[in-house]
């Protein structure tokens, strides 16, 4: 039935293609940022993020650790959250979020665009975006 | 190529798609809303100057806040749910009861978060 095919596992499926691969890395780049998103909000509460700001301004924090995040809050003294940990943590969260965010967007592109000029128009955009996008985000991240 | 669809979105809600499709739909809605969001987000805050800073101001508004949240915290609720389902394939026959429990965090989290945004956005 229906279900079989799908109940193989992903070592049985195979890991041919670029595709597959691409599949693999938007699901562990998702556990990824979980993982990161989770490690901020934990600093953020150890840094003082309960008395001082509110549930909105945590979550920003949390899906993009950086100072400019914080800067409208009550927090007496910003310098921890500026530190190299949480420019590190940023620049981690950026890469793999550029990564899964352009690839997604492929995905999408694909739904309707079908012939084989047009996608590699869409690879070619997706390549330039990829560079650029982390090459400003990683600026803002290390001159903030 | 599969590509002409005869079928509306609301179609495609009544007829087989209902739950899982209406979460398959929020989560490209979500994705690309926070796709477009950050890409004029970042390119706005290297730019500067009064461009920028008119970009993100609009980005700190309440309104918008509003719009951003759904996008990231559905897009980011769902995706586990996808992701635990399709790491651990022997759940998938569950997935409608999964799609339900994923409602209830996806509400209460941000319905909080709502909460939270109006009350700042009125002052209080
Ligand atoms: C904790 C954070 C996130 C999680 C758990 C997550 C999870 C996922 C998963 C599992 C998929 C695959 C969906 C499928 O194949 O059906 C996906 C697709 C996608 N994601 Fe994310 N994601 C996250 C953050 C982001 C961010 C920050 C962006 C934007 C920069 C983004 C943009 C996209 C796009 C555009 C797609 C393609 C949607 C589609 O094919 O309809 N995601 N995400």
């Amino acid at each position: 039935m229906a279900d079989k095919s799908r109940n193989l596992s992903i070592a049985k499926r195979g890991l041919m293609s670029f595709e597959t691969i691409m599949w693999v890395f938007t699901r562990l780049s998702a556990l990824g940022m979980y993982a990161l998103v989770i490690f901020g909000l934990i600093g953020a509460l150890v840094m003082g993020a309960r008395n001082n700001m509110n549930f909105a301004d945590v979550m920003r924090w949390g899906f993009m650790p950086n100072v400019t995040h914080v800067e409208n809050t009550a927090l007496p003294d910003t310098a921890p959250w500026s530190s190299t940990l949480w420019k590190l943590t940023a620049s981690a969260l950026v890469l793999i979020a550029v990564g899964h965010g352009v690839h997604g967007l492929v995905v999408i592109a694909d739904d309707y665009i079908a012939t084989a000029k047009g996608r590699q128009i869409v690879r070619i955009c997706s390549g330039v975006m990829i560079l650029s996008m982390l090459g400003i985000g990683l600026y803002l991240i290390w001159t903030s | 190529m599969g590509l002409n669809r005869n079928v509306s979105l609301m179609t495609a809600l009544r007829y087989k798609g209902q739950g899982p499709f209406l979460t398959y739909i929020l989560h490209r809605i979500g994705g690309l809303g926070m796709a477009i969001f950050i890409t004029v987000h970042l390119l706005a805050s290297f730019v500067g100057g009064k461009g920028g800073h008119f970009i993100n101001a609009i980005y700190e508004n309440w309104a918008f806040q509003i719009f951003i949240f759904f996008c990231v915290l559905f897009h980011a609720i769902n995706g586990l749910r996808i992701t635990i389902l399709d790491l651990f394939p022997k759940l998938i026959p569950y997935h409608r009861q999964a799609i339900t429990l994923e409602w209830l965090v996806f509400l209460s989290i941000y319905g909080f978060a709502v909460f939270t945004i109006i009350r700042t956005g009125l002052g209080g």
